[in-house]
């Protein structure tokens, strides 16, 4: 067992932090309050400047650390993507845009893409010239995303697209898609999907952005109206669509789930600034505050902590077990209750916008923590998982086993 | 970096967990006062099992009649110890008493006592608590006047059976000082208590007069306290993280094996979840002690911080994993044949042992907030 460093690890630790103080700015505010601090900035400057930096990070040999060396990548262990996160944590580099596409389209693009394909757009994904979205779920499949009905007919060379996907993130910026359709309605529900690639741009496809509780407009729906997919675009087998899925989300486990907003760090800065219930002594010396304090510190070890076994059983050569699951729930829930607390600790003036940087954090990320229970599998799928995968419980009993897609009940 | 245990480690888990299978009723023969109840448990064999293993004397040095290992095995022992819920004084006579004379004993009282400890002739413990609430150095009253012991300490764990004792006592400049006492002294009685966990001895330990041999410096008995107190809650974890999991494994098998409704129980998602839950508090644990296992190898300024989340984890995830267990259980659950039981009752006594979880919550922020200055 060893925290520190290998001189490997140590040396390219450094070359990281010198291209990140050549290349950004540092930052006051932790990374982790990057989402609501990009709230303040107009979308397009943002993705602008996201787009600068991932081209500077990709020339400087930084972006797709794990990916073998054919797909633009170097080719290292797990640890060396953790370590550059660290650092780039310590600076203003944008990279939301890119977690998507990065963290689970092109992984599965390289997984079941043909060689031409890879050689196409692996290299412009890294460099940020393109994002690409996931266009998975659907009005009446998220969490049972294996009961989509958008429909992909076979027609020659092509594959004809109607229906409609939800929630899509970034679809409205996206170059392409990673899609999820239904080829064979007659099939076992998990047994007539097919995955494809698309042009966003190709004619039929809109999408139109969702206005979020929180107020921003991220995710999208995007309708297709008789689309045409080259079969060139297939991804898998038709028929195979559920295994090529699975891919995708296992490597949304790894990429989804991190920390957000802001945390007890964040937590400690403000309490020592604020006021407890007296009205005389600082809330970090309230006994109740200091009590939670510690339950969240835990808690973000935990997950910080956990990744790196994570880490660490990769680099022995396991695969990414649902036990990266737990990340989510951790992060998620500690977010929903250390925003909920800064609100409190602050009494009656706790909902006025506007006071402070640090006050308005707290607010803004209240209203976005809840989206984070959801996106990527709810609290209650991810239990399930654990539940069924890693402790080997019985599965739910099924009203869906052996029947025909189109003969399912589905509420409507 | 590398975040877990070592080959040979791992190994010497696997060893001690199939040298302890015999033990696996240890602890219901203490609680029924079986043939390893006397002396809480030594009877049975285990704890001449922990010598002749080199288990004692792990991370004693060769020069002491130890082994030489280091702190990492220390924590791949306790969680075996946890799991079966060991019915012996080995976290009281390694973690807490062997360890604090490593970092405050002179060689001579080294070479005496470790050199027992190693041979597993000799037990013992650490006493700081004197009674109902908190133990701060404002309500330490056992006194140290010309080389001689006053006072009492109560609850004392493995008190019943050690031979030796590392008090906290006030010096005659009225600084606290840790000493060093063998209890098979006139001038010692004790009074061995009932607890809410039979299969662990605790006593009351009472001085008047005992001849004690100061450890460390004159007034570092709270500083040299504390730190054996961030030693023994980074062992101690690892001992609830093993009772935790073993309650995890428990409710997992019965949930898989009892039917009601026609289905098993384990596919309902009100169990599902429930399980989920334990099974993301123990991987919270484990992670925050294998963290702490690490500081406490590494002997450095991380350690407090990293043993206090450390504790802070593994006495929720264990107390958690108890309760939980029983509810899984149902009805049978809440027998005294089932062993869910044992498990809450030791859940309580570790979570308390070396100070409760909201006195290490604020250990933890306190640590937090200096290595926030730097
Ligand atoms: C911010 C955000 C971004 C997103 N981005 C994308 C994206 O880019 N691409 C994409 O494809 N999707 C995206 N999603 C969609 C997301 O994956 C789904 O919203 C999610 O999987 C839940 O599906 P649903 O909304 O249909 O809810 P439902 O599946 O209808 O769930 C409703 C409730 O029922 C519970 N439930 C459902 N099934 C079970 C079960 N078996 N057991 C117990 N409880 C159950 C759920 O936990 C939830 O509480 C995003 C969502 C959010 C919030």
């Amino acid at each position: 067992m060893d925290f520190n460093d290998t001189p490997e690890e140590a040396a390219f630790r450094t070359q990281a932090q010198a291209f990140l103080a050549a290349t950004c700015s540092p930052k006051a505010a932790r990374k982790s309050a990057e989402r609501p601090a990009r709230m303040e900035e107009a979308q397009a400057s943002y993705l602008a400047r996201a787009k600068a930096y991932q081209a500077k990070k990709a020339d400087a040999g930084f972006a797709g650390l794990t990916w073998a060396p054919e797909h633009g990548g170097r080719g290292l262990a797990p640890i060396f993507s953790v370590i550059f996160g660290q650092e780039e944590a310590r600076f203003d580099a944008p990279g939301a845009p890119f977690t998507i596409g990065l963290g689970m389209c092109l992984p599965t693009v390289i997984a079941f893409g043909a060689q031409p394909h890879k050689e196409r757009y692996v290299r412009p994904a890294l460099r940020g010239e393109e994002i690409w979205c996931q266009l998975f779920s659907e009005p009446a499949a998220g969490s049972d995303v294996a009961g989509i009905k958008t429909r992909a007919v076979r027609d020659g060379d092509n594959w004809r697209v109607s229906g409609q996907k939800v929630w899509t993130s970034g679809a409205h910026y996206s170059d392409f898609g990673l899609l999820l359709a239904r080829t064979d309605p007659g099939a076992h529900k998990h047994k007539g999907l097919t995955m494809f690639f698309l042009d966003m741009r190709s004619k039929g496809v809109e999408a139109r952005p969702i206005h979020q509780a929180s107020g921003e407009s991220e995710f999208n729906e995007v309708f297709f109206d008789d689309v045409v997919i080259p079969d060139a675009q297939r991804l898998g087998d038709i028929g195979q669509g559920w295994s090529v899925a699975l891919v995708t989300l296992m490597n949304e486990r790894l990429a989804v789930g991190g920390s957000p907003g802001p945390d007890y760090q964040d937590m400690m800065a403000f309490a020592a600034g604020a006021l407890a219930a007296d009205g005389k002594t600082s809330l970090l010396a309230d006994s109740a505050f200091r009590q939670s304090l510690a339950d969240w510190y835990v808690s973000a070890e935990g997950y910080k902590l956990g990744r790196f076994r994570t880490m660490t059983a990769l680099s022995r050569g396991q695969a990414p077990g649902p036990e990266a699951s737990i990340g989510k729930i951790l992060n998620a829930n500690r977010l929903q209750e250390i925003t909920s607390a800064a609100i409190d600790a602050q009494d009656h003036y706790g909902v006025v916008m506007g006071q402070s940087a640090a006050s308005d954090l707290f607010l803004r990320s209240y209203l976005w923590a809840p989206g984070l229970r959801i996106a990527g599998g709810t609290d209650e799928i991810l239990k399930n998982i654990i539940a069924e995968r890693v402790l080997g419980l019985p599965a739910d009993p099924r009203a869906d086993k052996g029947i025909a897609f189109k003969d399912l009940p589905t509420g409507a | 970096m590398n975040f877990d245990f070592s080959e040979d480690q791992r190994q010497l888990r696997d060893t001690a967990r199939r040298a302890l299978v015999p033990f696996a009723g240890a602890a219901r023969e203490a609680l029924e006062g079986g043939p390893g109840s006397e002396l809480g448990g030594l009877g049975s064999g285990m704890w001449s099992l922990a010598g002749e293993m080199g288990w004692l004397g792990a991370a004693i040095p060769e020069r002491f009649g130890g082994v030489g290992l280091g702190r990492l095995e220390l924590c791949v022992l306790a969680e075996e110890f946890g799991r079966i819920l060991a019915p012996i004084p080995f976290s009281s006579t390694v973690y807490a008493f062997a360890e604090t004379l490593m970092a405050c004993a002179d060689e001579a009282t080294q070479a005496h006592w470790l050199a027992q400890v190693a041979a597993g002739k000799a037990i013992g413990c650490l006493a700081a608590s004197e009674g109902a609430g908190t133990v701060s150095p404002g309500r330490i009253e056992a006194a140290l006047r010309g080389g001689k012991l006053y006072g009492s300490k109560t609850p004392v764990a493995d008190g019943d059976s050690a031979h030796a004792a590392i008090v906290l006592a006030k010096d005659e400049s009225g600084g606290l000082r840790l000493v060093l006492v063998a209890l098979s002294q006139a001038g010692v009685s004790r009074k061995v208590l009932e607890t809410l966990d039979p299969t662990r001895g605790h006593a009351e330990l009472s001085f008047d007069g005992a001849a004690a041999t100061p450890l460390g410096a004159p007034g570092s008995g709270w500083g040299e306290y504390e730190r054996a107190c961030d030693r023994v809650a980074a062992l101690l974890a690892f001992e609830q993280l093993g009772g935790a999991q073993a309650c995890l494994d428990m409710a997992v098998g019965y949930a898989k094996s009892r039917y009601a409704f026609g289905r098993p129980i384990g596919s309902f998602q009100a169990i599902k979840h429930k399980l989920a839950d334990m099974y993301v508090a123990i991987e919270v644990a484990r992670s925050n002690a294998y963290y702490g296992a690490w500081a406490l190898e590494q002997g450095g300024r991380e350690l407090a911080q990293a043993a206090a989340a450390a504790r802070v984890a593994a006495s929720e995830a264990f107390t958690l994993a108890a309760k939980e267990n029983v509810q899984t259980h149902g009805g049978m659950g809440f027998t005294w044949a089932a062993d869910c039981h044992m498990f809450m009752r030791r859940a309580k006594l570790l979570a308390v042992q070396i100070g409760a979880p909201g006195v290490w919550r604020e250990k933890l922020v306190r640590a937090l907030e200096q290595s926030n200055q730097g």
